[in-house]
C-alpha cells in the first residue's frame, strides 16, 4: 500500500490549518472592531465558503490562480511556479474552505471576551502585542483551540475544490478523498476501504483529542 | 502633585462635561449610576477619549484636544481599580503580579522580590498559585490592588471597589483600603454612588449628575451644606419643596432670610440671607422635631397629620403631610431613634390621622440650586 496520500492529506491539512490559524485569528479580531455595516458585509463574504459547493469555490480559486488566469499567469512567469495541478494546490483549495470555521468560532470567542481585561492591560502598561497574545488568545483559548480542530479536521477532509485545483496524480497530488474516490471509480473497493478505514482512524483521534482538550481545561478551571 | 481635568465628550443623548481638580489627597466622586462616573475615570486612563479638553497629572499633559496631545495608557501611569477587578483570569495570582511588575522592571530577579513583598504585605500567602477564579472577592481586590501598586502609579482611580461585594466583608476591606489609601502617597480618585463610603473614606468629593460635575469640596461640607438638589439628594436628605425666596404669602414684610416653601405651604426662616437663584429647600429627615404640646409656639413651625409610621431597625420613621393650603399632596419624613418616640408616644398622640406640630430649626434648613 502507497502511503503517499495519507502523507500529502497530512501536510496539507497542517499547513493550511496554520495559515487559516492566523488568518481566521486576525480577521476575527480586526472585524469585531468595524462598525456594523462593514462587518455585516465581510461577514457574508468571509462566510461564503461555508455554505457555498466545494466546487464553486474550487471555480472561484481557479478564476484567480489558473495558469491562464492574472494571478497564476504572474506567479508562472515571474516566479515560475505553478499555482494548479501541484501538491500544494492543495493548500489553497483547503484552506479557503477551512477558513470560515476558525473565522466564525474565533470571532464568537472574541465577541465573549470581556474588554475590561485588555483595559486593564493597557493601565498597567502592557504593549498591545502582548494584550493580545497573552491575554485575549490565553482567555479565548477554548473557542479558538475548537476552531482550529474543526478547520483541521475540515481541511483533511477536504474533496471538491482540492479535485479541481489539485487533480488527482498518484504520487504527486493524490489525497486520501480523492484517493478513495479514484479507487472506487477503478473498482478497486478493498483499497479504496482500507483508505476509509485510515481516514476514520484519524478522525476518531482528532475527535478524542478535541474531548481530551476540553476536559482538560475543564479540570484546570475547577482546579 | 495633582490632578487637572476639565473635558467634555458627546455621546449623542448623553453629555459628559467633567471638571474637577484633586489634590494629593483620597477625591471621591459621588454619583448615581450611569451619571458619567466610570467614564470620567476611563478618560483620565486613556481608555477612552474626550471629545475637547485637557487633562494634567503633576505638570505632564496627558490630553489636549487643541494641542492634539492624547498619551497611550501605557504612559499615563494611572493605576485603575475595576468593578469587576479585571484579574487576567488564565494567570495565577504571582503571574498577575509579576506581569504588571515587569512593566516597570526589567530584572527578573528584583521583580520577584518586590512581588514577594507585596503577597506578604495584601495578605496573599499562600494563595500565589491560585486562579482568579479560586479566590472569594476580598482575595480578588486585594490582588487586583497589589497588581495595580506594583507598578508605581501616579495616581490610583478606584472604580465601586465594593459593588462586587456585600455586607459584613465589605465592611473589612473598607477599613483595609482605609489602610492602603493612608499610606499611598499620591493622589487617588475614589468613585462610588455611597455616600457613606465616599463620607468615610474622602478628604473631598465632588457630585457628578448626569455628566456634570459639581466644584470639589471638603466631604463635610458637601454633607452639611450641599448646594444643589442633585448634591443633597445624593448626600442623602429625603424631605425638598420648591422655594421662593424673600417671599411671603400673606404679602406681609420680606425679609432676607425668609423663604417661602411652596410645596409644603409654609414661609420659613433661615440661619443667612437667601439668595434670589435659590430654587429648592431640604431638610434631613432627623431635623424636623416633634413639639409636645406642653412646648410653646415659635417661627418655623406648622401642623401636620400622621399618615403612617414606620418601624425600622433602630428608628421610628413618620410620615406627615403638612396641614397648609396647597400642601395636601405633600410628604414629610420624620426620623427618630424608637426611644425618642416612645417617649413621645406615650403621653401625647401617637397614631396615623393625628394632628402633630412639627419645627425645623433655622440651620437645619439647606438652600439650594437647581
Amino acid at each position: 500500500m502507497d502511503w503517499y496520500p495519507l502523507y500529502n492529506s497530512l501536510r496539507i491539512a497542517l499547513i493550511s490549518s496554520g495559515i487559516v490559524f492566523f488568518a481566521g485569528v486576525f480577521a476575527a479580531y480586526y472585524i469585531a472592531k468595524l462598525n456594523p455595516v462593514a462587518k455585516g458585509v465581510l461577514d457574508v463574504i468571509l462566510t461564503l465558503p461555508l455554505v457555498l459547493p466545494p466546487t464553486v469555490v474550487g471555480y472561484f480559486l481557479l478564476l484567480f490562480l489558473g495558469t491562464k488566469r492574472p494571478v497564476g499567469m504572474w506567479f508562472l512567469d515571474q516566479l515560475g511556479i505553478k499555482m494548479v495541478m501541484t501538491w500544494y494546490s492543495g493548500i489553497f483549495a483547503a484552506s479557503a474552505v477551512a477558513f470560515p470555521l476558525m473565522y466564525r468560532t474565533a470571532r464568537g470567542a472574541f465577541e465573549s471576551f470581556d474588554e475590561t481585561l485588555a483595559y486593564a492591560g493597557q493601565t498597567l502598561g502592557l504593549s498591545g502585542t502582548y494584550i493580545f497574545w497573552r491575554i485575549r488568545l490565553p482567555a479565548c483559548r477554548q473557542g479558538i483551540m475548537a476552531g482550529l480542530v474543526l478547520a483541521f479536521a475540515r481541511a483533511l477532509g477536504e474533496y471538491g475544490a482540492t479535485s479541481m485545483l489539485a487533480g488527482y496524480t498518484p504520487g504527486r497530488t493524490a489525497t486520501i478523498s480523492t484517493t478513495v474516490y479514484q479507487l472506487w471509480r477503478t473498482d478497486n473497493d478493498e483499497l479504496a476501504f482500507r483508505w476509509v478505514m485510515v481516514n476514520m482512524a484519524i478522525s476518531a483521534v482528532v475527535l478524542l483529542a478535541v474531548n481530551m482538550l476540553e476536559k482538560g481545561n475543564r479540570g484546570r478551571r475547577k482546579g | 502633585m495633582s490632578l487637572y481635568v476639565d473635558i467634555s465628550k458627546d455621546l449623542g443623548s448623553f453629555r459628559l462635561s467633567a471638571q474637577f481638580e484633586a489634590e494629593n489627597d483620597v477625591t471621591g466622586i459621588l454619583g448615581a449610576s450611569g451619571c458619567g462616573k466610570s467614564m470620567t475615570l476611563k478618560c483620565i486612563a486613556g481608555i477612552m477619549k474626550p471629545d475637547r479638553g485637557r487633562i494634567v497629572l503633576n505638570e505632564t499633559v496627558l490630553f489636549d484636544s487643541e494641542k492634539k496631545i492624547s498619551l497611550p495608557p501605557q504612559k499615563r501611569h494611572i493605576g485603575l481599580l475595576f468593578q469587576n477587578y479585571a484579574l487576567f483570569p488564565h494567570m495565577t495570582v504571582e503571574k498577575n503580579l509579576m506581569t504588571a511588575r515587569r512593566t516597570v522592571e526589567r530584572d527578573e530577579k528584583k521583580a520577584r522580590k518586590a512581588v514577594g513583598e507585596m503577597i506578604e504585605r495584601f495578605y496573599l500567602t499562600g494563595l500565589e498559585n491560585h486562579r482568579p477564579d479560586q479566590l472569594s472577592g476580598g482575595q480578588q481586590q486585594r490582588t487586583a490592588l497589589a497588581r495595580i501598586l506594583l507598578t508605581n502609579p501616579r495616581l490610583l482611580m478606584l472604580d465601586e471597589p465594593f459593588s462586587a461585594l456585600d455586607g459584613y466583608l465589605r465592611w473589612n476591606l473598607e477599613l483595609e483600603l482605609m489602610d492602603i489609601l493612608k499610606e499611598f502617597e499620591n493622589t487617588v480618585l475614589f468613585v462610588s454612588h455611597s455616600r457613606d463610603e465616599i463620607y468615610r473614606l474622602c478628604d473631598k468629593a465632588c457630585v457628578m449628575d448626569q455628566g456634570k460635575s459639581t466644584p470639589v469640596v471638603p466631604v463635610k461640607t458637601m454633607f452639611d451644606e450641599p448646594e444643589t438638589l442633585a448634591a443633597c439628594m445624593l448626600s442623602g436628605c429625603k424631605n425638598y419643596s420648591q422655594a421662593q425666596p424673600g417671599w411671603d404669602p400673606d404679602g406681609g414684610e420680606v425679609r432676607k432670610r425668609w423663604v417661602y416653601a411652596k410645596d409644603w405651604g409654609v414661609r420659613l426662616e433661615c440661619r443667612h440671607g437667601v439668595s434670589g437663584d435659590i430654587a429648592y429647600i431640604g431638610v434631613r429627615s432627623h431635623y424636623i422635631h416633634i413639639l409636645s404640646d406642653r412646648e410653646e409656639e415659635r417661627p418655623n413651625m406648622f401642623s401636620c397629620r400622621i399618615l403612617r409610621i414606620v418601624e425600622d431597625v433602630f428608628n421610628m420613621v413618620i410620615m406627615v403631610t403638612p396641614l397648609n393650603p396647597g400642601s395636601d399632596s405633600a410628604r414629610l419624613r420624620l426620623e427618630m431613634p424608637k426611644e425618642e418616640w416612645r417617649t413621645y408616644a406615650n403621653g401625647e398622640k401617637g397614631n396615623g390621622g393625628d394632628i402633630i406640630r412639627v419645627w425645623i430649626a433655622p440651620h437645619d434648613i439647606l438652600l439650594l440650586r437647581e
